[in-house]
């Protein structure tokens, strides 16, 4: 699945696109963990923008948490930003908004977890 | 087929209070004001208008579900508190003629074997009781709980004919006029959904199973299950979040999951079930919508049905 990295100060902004789904899950999991691995290391956030995510499943959710809870563990963070109006219904339905911080768009996002020293 | 929800509570049946009445009243009445609703069917049209949790209750007996069928004799899918209900509710309408009753065990977690103490037509001679299950403790559990000092009455003491079968899990039989099928599911010591059908209708039972998203075979395993189910009737106690967070491994699923399942096996109608203890009706009705929003928002070409179960609910297949 397509996942592009762009760095910002003290953040790694990460695009996925397309469906996220029990067949594409593996494969985001594959990829956004060792990134966010490197991040909590490196004491970045991660703001993962979803404004390409058409759709995502539980499974993709899933991954999600365990990103969100590997940062955690070390005081990071993972955030969304820019959701479609769908995939943030489906945050929504499946409470994922109270997991992880959503943000409207990626600039707030960047604003609210890595503001400018 | 039909299927009557006698019990739709998960883990331990909850009970409205006083309070919750007195909030549901006060707000008919806010609702009422300004109209003139001098009739019982004034009033009843009225109640239409209002949200389901406004005038009615999901209810609070734990897990209990009637299957009838023209010609084939009474089916229970466990023997929650809601049982109780089942069992006066079906003297009544034999009316003295022996009975004949076949339960599904999906485990022996005292929620779902709780009703069989008050399960009437087990004191009455001339019943017959058979009593299926996957789990080798089947006959022992249902023996402990009416023992001292757990219970004034032992199970001795029932007079009707109750017998136990073992089920393997994974096999079908013909039983009861079904063609039925457990599997086994994941929950603490094990739980089993069953797969019913005759004719050309067929229903899922599936309560008290948690669903792993990261294993692929395990959900294809369920999707062939639930393969173009009329109704699947589905533990949706948890929110998603929670069910793979704080509450994973508690050995139950969510109502994310239950239409994801479906889409995938075409199954016609989600019937959400096992509601959590701690929700109020407000909370479970808001679920429920979600519930429809969400397979609305996410559906492709085949639509599926959401209904959430609540004590009284009859859906006729």
């Amino acid at each position: 699945m397509v996942l592009s990295e762009r760095l910002a100060d003290r953040a790694l902004i990460l695009a996925p696109a397309g469906r996220i789904d029990m067949t594409t899950s593996d494969q985001f999991r594959e990829r956004l963990l060792p990134l966010v691995d490197d991040c909590i290391k490196k004491g970045w956030a991660v703001i993962l923008d979803f404004s390409a995510v058409e759709y995502i499943s539980s499974a993709g959710l899933r991954v999600l948490m365990l990103a969100a809870k590997q940062a955690r563990t070390s005081g990071q963070t993972v955030a969304v930003a820019a959701l479609q109006p769908v995939v943030l219904e489906i945050f929504q339905i499946s409470r994922f908004d109270k997991m992880l911080p959503c943000y409207p768009g990626v600039s707030e996002a960047l604003e609210s977890l890595a503001p400018p020293a | 087929m039909r299927v009557h929800f006698w019990g739709t509570r998960g883990s331990i049946p909850a009970a409205l209070t006083a309070r919750d009445v007195r909030e549901k009243v006060v707000a008919a009445l806010l609702a009422a004001s300004g109209r003139t609703i001098d009739t019982p069917q004034r009033a009843h049209a009225f109640a239409d208008e209002l949200p389901f949790a406004s005038t009615r209750t999901f209810g609070g007996n734990s897990s209990c579900v009637e299957l009838r069928s023209e010609g084939a004799p009474r089916v229970l899918c466990d023997m929650g508190s809601g049982a109780r209900a089942a069992g006066l509710s079906a003297l009544r309408e034999l009316a003295g003629k022996p009975g004949e009753f076949h339960v599904f065990m999906s485990h022996l977690h005292w929620d779902h074997i709780m009703g069989f103490p008050f399960f009437a037509p087990a004191y009455v001679p001339g019943h017959t009781i058979r009593i299926y299950g996957c789990h080798q403790e089947l006959e022992h559990a249902f023996r402990l709980q009416q023992s001292p000092p757990c219970f004034p009455v032992d199970f001795s003491v029932m007079a009707a004919r109750i017998e136990f079968q073992r089920l393997e899990a994974g096999r079908p039989y013909e039983l009861a006029g079904y063609r039925v099928t457990p599997k086994l599911q994941s929950h603490g010591g094990d739980s089993y959904g069953y797969r019913f059908e005759r004719g050309d209708k067929s229903l899922i039972y599936s309560t008290d199973s948690e669903h792993k998203l990261d294993d692929m075979h395990e959900t294809q395993s369920f999707i062939d299950f639930f393969r173009d189910a009329d109704i699947v009737i589905f533990d949706a106690m948890y929110s998603l979040a929670d069910a793979i967070s704080v509450k994973e491994d508690w050995g139950h699923s969510n109502n994310v999951t239950g239409v994801e399942l479906c889409q995938m096996a075409r199954a016609k109608h989600l019937v959400l079930y096992h509601h959590e203890p701690a929700y109020d009706d407000a909370t479970i009705e808001r679920l429920w919508r979600e519930t429809q929003r969400l397979e609305q928002i996410t559906r492709e070409a085949h639509a599926v049905e959401v209904t959430a179960a609540y004590d009284g609910l009859e859906i006729t297949l």
